[in-house]
């Protein structure tokens, strides 16, 4: 590269040294720090719940059948609905390097359309994911625990305000989620388990849930919740500079960097989500 | 030592500033980066439903899951970041104490978990 570096970089984004270390801005590079830092907290969280997992002995929940419902609709759709969520987020990240490239054409315009459209695909992603912790934290059918401290889960939910002699079919089974009809409790025998139970487990919270072993909720809540709060302050940021865009801040100043800068920070979100996806709902 | 404060071309960011014709070539990029990674999380979400755990795909498929997973990752990074735009000495600052860091971790918490395992196998009634 010696010899071709021609034009001196403009007086104003020099450091206060007078030189420009690596040709980045002072404020680029430690967004950089900052995401580098940042990325080593998540990668340890998501690192301690591989730990966890494959320390784990008996049977880890398996994302596809603890993360099977979408809003509104009945029915087994495994998946579906994190991997609509998946693409809320990828979606929102392109509107932000399409805000992040009209930025560099000067085009005021487009940097408010796209950026815009970030800001309404990052709620998008917020509500989606209150739905699922809602969710999870609401739960199915559940399981309950027996005189016998034997763990029996309920074949068909209890609706809401009906006890459990008033669901056609009651039934009990041993193994989670499996549908295998001759392994059934049914009748009275299913009734009087269940009105002897010790305990009725549903949905989760910190101590225990019917998807798995306690600490699977809480990397659940942990890693999700720590996600979506960065999600949560990226939509803040992200609201903050589309204010300065619409009055002409970053127009004035003859470059667009600060939108950048969140994008950035925009896109390691996203980064984040492809990883969290993997470990938590696929592998 | 070469000095690093000077610029060639347009390569600094702050004044990268392109033109229409520019623009459209880079749009073109985003929106087939935009499909790649969207095609990817298509086929992740087919397999995941598709191949159950435990069978003997799986592993095949959890490796592809993990392959693809870091596929998608060096695109957001690259293209999206433009950190593939970056000089060569900045992207190495930012990855390789990073990768190096991580990949201990990984090692180490692995070996880990697996020793653990085995134990709480041996004394388990």
């Amino acid at each position: 590269m010696a010899g071709e570096a021609t034009k001196a970089i403009d007086k104003s984004v020099l450091w206060g040294g007078g030189r420009s270390p690596f040709s980045v801005s002072y404020g680029k590079m430690m967004m950089w720090f900052f995401l580098v830092s940042d990325a080593l907290t998540f990668s340890g969280l998501l690192v301690a719940y591989g730990y966890a997992r494959h320390s784990y002995t008996g049977q880890w929940p398996i994302g596809e059948e603890v993360f099977h419902s979408l809003p509104f609709l009945h029915g087994n759709y495994p998946l579906i609905y994190v991997a609509l969520m998946t693409f809320i987020l990828i979606i929102s990240s392109v509107t932000m390097v399409l805000a992040v490239e009209a930025g560099h054409r000067m085009d005021k315009k487009g940097v408010t359309k796209w950026l815009a459209w970030t800001i309404v695909g990052g709620f998008f992603f917020l509500g989606s994911q209150a739905w699922e912790w809602s969710h999870f934290i609401h739960g199915s059918a559940g399981y309950i625990v027996t005189e016998s401290n034997e763990k029996l889960w309920l074949v068909e939910e209890i609706p809401h305000g009906m006890t459990a002699a008033d669901v056609e079919g009651f039934a009990l089974t041993p193994e989670y989620k499996k549908s295998d009809e001759s392994q059934f409790i049914k009748g009275s025998e299913a009734l009087s388990l269940y009105a002897s139970r010790l305990d009725h487990v549903q949905g989760a919270n910190m101590q225990i849930n019917e998807y798995g072993p306690p600490s699977y909720a809480n990397f659940f809540f942990f890693i999700t919740g720590f996600h979506g709060f960065h999600v949560f302050s990226g939509v803040i940021i992200n609201i903050i500079v589309f204010l300065g865009v619409i009055k002409g801040t970053y127009h004035k100043r003859g470059h667009y960097e600060m939108v950048e800068k969140t994008g950035l920070y925009w896109h390691f979100v996203d980064l984040v989500w492809v990883f969290v996806f993997t470990f938590f709902y696929l592998v | 030592m070469e000095r690093d404060d000077l610029i060639v071309n347009d390569s600094y960011s702050v004044m990268a500033n392109h033109d229409e014709a520019h623009g459209k070539d880079i749009r073109k990029k985003i929106w087939k980066v935009t499909a790649i990674l969207s095609i990817i999380t298509i086929i992740e979400v087919g397999l995941g439903i598709m191949v159950k755990q435990g069978t003997d795909l799986w592993p095949f498929v959890k490796w592809g899951f993990i392959l693809m997973t870091l596929v998608k990752a060096g695109y957001i990074v690259a293209i999206f970041m433009h950190l593939g735009d970056e000089r060569k000495s900045f992207r190495n600052v930012i990855l390789i104490p990073y990768a190096i860091f991580i990949v201990y971790l990984i090692a180490i918490c692995l070996q880990e978990s697996t020793v653990l395992n085995g134990i709480w196998d041996t004394f388990r009634p």
